[in-house]
């Protein structure tokens, strides 16, 4: 066996998720990327069951790996217990562990969706707040978001009397000791490690591609722009 | 027979004492709904719920875009089940979707892969000192409602059935993915004929629409949605499941899930300014709310106070339909009684005097 191949058998949700594929296309069928974009769970599956380490490599460079939604209708639907989605979260962990995942325009997304939601959780406790979803780069949230967000401590505190602050209730700020437990289990863990490791690769790739480093354009970009190639 | 299917998926969910687990995305758009939660269980039923302020996120947005480790969400989760623990109970509830499917996740990978349980017991002990600790039951906040479902419509103020008419109101239920696809077992009635939420609407008094695309995803798709650059994946998915729905005019939608529930709802304001297309058979929007609104009209809640003023398309036409009593202006006061002024009014909105080119019905 191969080298990507015998670091995918590392993840148990690859060894959960793979068992024997028979081809019939059913994870397609059902697959909401599959009706988007130019994605096929069935032929990523059938590639990796090969076994063939140019191809695993190719994938791991690919956009096609980062256009799954991992909604998982896949998972219940296959008449082998396969599970594609779990497949897909073990070449995308593969491809970031590896570094390979900036050589492609989704693939290069990771960085902000490390600094949007990653860096939101090691500071305020949540994957998301109310201002960290800014009416500006969200314009499909509407009017009502708009006023939501420049009313929040009105609005908010008619729900929950420890908006922003301690105590038990909706959008309570996290004590200090509860935030010193979430980064000392991101250290312990590998969680630290990985985003470094986005990070790092960013950067390199950033200055390839001629920015100043992985920047906050650099990331914007990542974050904004779509080459229109993927339909 | 197809309509009974749901009965060979049951799982066993306690009747009392809840360690609650809050969402990111509800506290977020629905702050209403997690109050009317613990306060439907908590006054009006007197169940014991605890809400406790040491748990934080999942981390599952992250997890599920890619960018928090398995072994590190593992962590977390162990975390929330040493403060249920710590705290006396026994009885995990989460109230959102994401996280009911990690919670399930992980303990169906600790049991299958005994050495990841090992791995994360010790990273649990090295990062904070406690001990992990299995709950005894796992349950989403909308299997507990279904389970006091009885309960609740010998309370009801309100039922869901026009008062004009007398007939019972078009529900569109939608379930969210990751309640069952993940583990069938793990949700009432399965991945194929979920009935968490048609349990609730038929208990008190409304029918359920069946249409071509009830189980397809809303669209979310982590990163999906979360990267501007790829909305189109999200948007695409709701237009499918709105243009499935459309014909049967359905009276609102109900979601299982915060984040169905804020999409099916954005996504119809997006829509509406970009095409001109509206779903709602009065030609604005299809009011979308989540199953704590559900159980707090029927249950008499005043809807400001269960937060629908939060909703972008407005649910003024659902509560005229019901027969619910309220304030116009009281919508737009915040903390206090203080006026905090008017979100600028779009298409989807229900005194918007802007032409609707095409209205779906």
């Amino acid at each position: 066996m191969g080298k990507y191949f015998d670091m995918l058998l590392e993840d148990v949700r690859f060894e959960e998720g793979l068992k024997s594929c028979m081809n019939c296309g059913v994870c397609t069928a059902v697959c909401p990327a599959a009706e988007f974009y130019n994605y096929d769970p069935r032929q990523i599956v059938s590639i990796v069951q090969t076994r063939d380490e140019a191809e695993i490599e190719r994938l791991l460079r690919s956009d096609t790996i980062w256009y799954c939604g991992e909604c998982m209708s896949c998972r219940p639907r296959c008449p082998r217990g396969n599970t594609p989605g779990y497949v897909i979260q073990a070449l995308r962990t593969l491809s970031q562990r590896t570094g390979l995942f900036v050589e492609s325009e989704k693939g290069r997304q990771q960085l902000a969706l490390k600094r949007l939601i990653g860096d939101n959780i090691l500071a305020t406790g949540y994957c998301l707040t109310p201002r960290n979803i800014r009416p500006e780069l969200h314009p499909e949230q509407g009017t009502v978001w708009e006023w939501i967000v420049q009313n929040d401590e009105d609005l908010y505190g008619r729900f929950s009397d420890v908006y922003l602050k301690e105590g038990a209730g909706a959008l309570r700020r996290v004590d200090d000791k509860t935030m010193d437990e979430i980064h000392r289990i991101f250290e312990v863990s590998g969680g630290q490690a990985f985003y470094d490791n986005i990070e790092r690769h960013s950067d390199r790739k950033a200055r390839e591609m001629g920015y100043d480093g992985a920047t906050e354009e650099y990331m914007m970009d990542t974050y904004t722009k779509n080459s229109e190639t993927h339909y | 027979m197809r309509r009974a299917s749901w009965q060979e998926y049951q799982k066993d969910i306690a009747d009392d004492k809840y360690y609650y687990a809050r969402s990111c995305i509800r506290q977020n758009f629905f702050p209403g709904s997690e109050k009317a939660f613990l306060d439907i269980l908590g006054k009006d039923l007197g169940i014991d719920i605890f809400d406790d302020p040491l748990h934080t996120s999942c981390t599952g947005i992250g997890y599920h875009s890619d960018v928090v480790p398995l072994e590190t969400i593992m962590t977390v989760v162990a975390r929330q089940f040493a403060l249920m623990a710590e705290a006396g109970y026994e009885n995990f509830i989460s109230s959102c979707i994401t996280s009911f499917g990690i919670y399930n996740e992980v303990l169906a990978t600790w049991e299958e892969f005994p050495e990841t349980k090992e791995r994360t017991r010790r990273y649990l002990k090295e990062a904070t000192g406690r001990e992990l600790v299995l709950p005894r039951s796992i349950a989403h906040t909308s299997d507990i409602m279904f389970h006091h479902r009885r309960a609740i419509a010998q309370r009801a103020k309100h039922r869901l059935v026009n008062v004009h008419t007398g007939e019972p109101l078009r529900v569109v239920e939608h379930i969210g993915c990751h309640y069952a696809k993940i583990f069938p077992k793990s949700g009432i009635g399965g991945s194929e004929f979920p009935y968490v939420l048609a349990g609730m609407i038929e208990a008190w008094g409304g029918d359920v629409v069946d249409y071509p695309e009830r189980r397809h995803c809303c669209g979310f798709g982590f990163r999906n949605y979360l990267v501007q650059a790829n909305r189109g994946y999200s948007i695409a998915n709701s237009h499918k499941k709105l243009e499935s729905m459309a014909p049967y005019r359905p009276d609102f939608i109900v979601a299982n899930c915060p984040g169905c529930a804020m999409f099916l709802d954005k996504w119809q304001y997006a829509i509406a300014e970009m095409e001109g297309t509206t779903y709602g058979a009065d030609g604005r929007g299809i009011p979308v709310l989540t199953y704590e609104e559900m159980a707090g009209l029927v249950l008499g809640y005043d809807p400001w106070e269960l937060g629908m003023q939060m909703h972008q398309v407005d649910v003024e036409p659902l509560l005229d339909k019901m027969g619910v009593a309220y304030d116009r202006e009281a919508k737009y006061l915040g903390r206090g009684g203080k006026y905090i002024g008017k979100p600028a009014k779009v298409a989807v909105n229900c005194d918007e005097e802007r032409r609707i080119y095409q209205i779906k019905r």
